[in-house]
């Protein structure tokens, strides 16, 4: 098969699904893209990627404290693990949803852990929706609307 | 694609007006692209004070759907203040969570919720409200 935009697209799309990486509920926001919203896979993952690096920042702060505040702690893993699931961010939300057990018991060391595998798995993400992108904005230049 | 059938469209009245309330700009988002995407005309606001001050200068709104867990004034909290308003109180109100508590969604519904949805939000949620909260 021709490595065409299109194909690349379709491979790397379905690769993040068999991986796990995405679940269905990011098949809902493909469905939600139309002629009178063209862009909008584009601008909830891009909301999506800001937000995730805010909150990374923001709970690596946190967890760097001599005395963890593990409610402010939990109310962030809470947040990226709401903006996961919305998108349909598989792995980033299930390892969120650890996060927040290893709040409830108040494990630095589990959280410091746990914090390592969200960075990583948001990292991944985000470059596989950057190129996501990439091919989007190629196909919309050969197939302009 | 889901959508309120008979709502809006040529020679009938005009789309109903939802704000949607929700601390979260990614799913502030995706609820308005689903709302959008079944007729509704919508609003979306990122707290509970900015929906009480928009109630407060708009006078048509057929649906409040706020998520639950918010910072300084929560879902509920808005309920409540809507439901203790004169003027606002016949507005239907859905609460969404990501977390399914029996006790958290027995509370909004006692309180005069119309419905509770869990996150993420799909278009046939949207769809099922269309029946049940807005004929």
């Amino acid at each position: 098969m021709a490595a065409t935009p299109m194909n690349q697209l379709s491979a790397l799309v379905n690769n993040m699904f068999a991986t796990g990486l995405l679940d269905e509920q990011f098949q809902q926001l493909q469905m939600l893209q139309d002629a009178s919203a063209p862009d909008f896979v584009s601008e909830v993952v891009t909301l999506f990627c800001d937000d995730g690096e805010r909150i990374i920042g923001e709970l690596t702060k946190l967890l760097e404290k001599s005395s963890v505040d593990f409610d402010r702690v939990d109310a962030f893993v809470h947040q990226l693990k709401g903006s996961s699931a919305s998108v349909g961010a598989q792995k980033v939300k299930n390892t969120c949803i650890q996060f927040r057990e290893f709040c409830q018991q108040k494990s630095r060391d589990g959280c410091l852990k746990t914090l390592d595998s969200v960075r990583t798995e948001f990292y991944d993400l985000r470059s596989k929706f950057q190129t996501l992108l990439q091919l989007e904005r190629q196909i919309q230049g050969f197939y302009p609307k | 694609m889901a959508s309120c059938k008979g709502l809006g469209g040529e020679g009938s009245a005009p789309a109903p007006h939802v704000l949607a309330v929700d601390d979260s700009s990614v799913d502030r988002a995706v609820l308005a692209s689903i709302l959008r995407s079944s007729q509704f005309r919508v609003t979306a606001v990122d707290s509970g004070k900015r929906a009480l001050e928009l109630l407060g200068s708009e006078p048509n709104v057929s649906m409040i759907i706020t998520d639950y867990w918010m910072p300084e004034m929560t879902g509920y909290e808005l309920l409540k203040k809507v439901k203790e308003s004169s003027r606002l109180k016949e507005i239907p109100v859905v609460i969404m969570s990501s977390e399914n508590v029996p006790t958290r969604i027995n509370r909004c519904l006692e309180e005069g919720a119309e419905d509770f949805l869990l996150k993420p939000v799909r278009p046939s949620d949207v769809s099922r409200l269309c029946s049940r909260v807005l004929r």
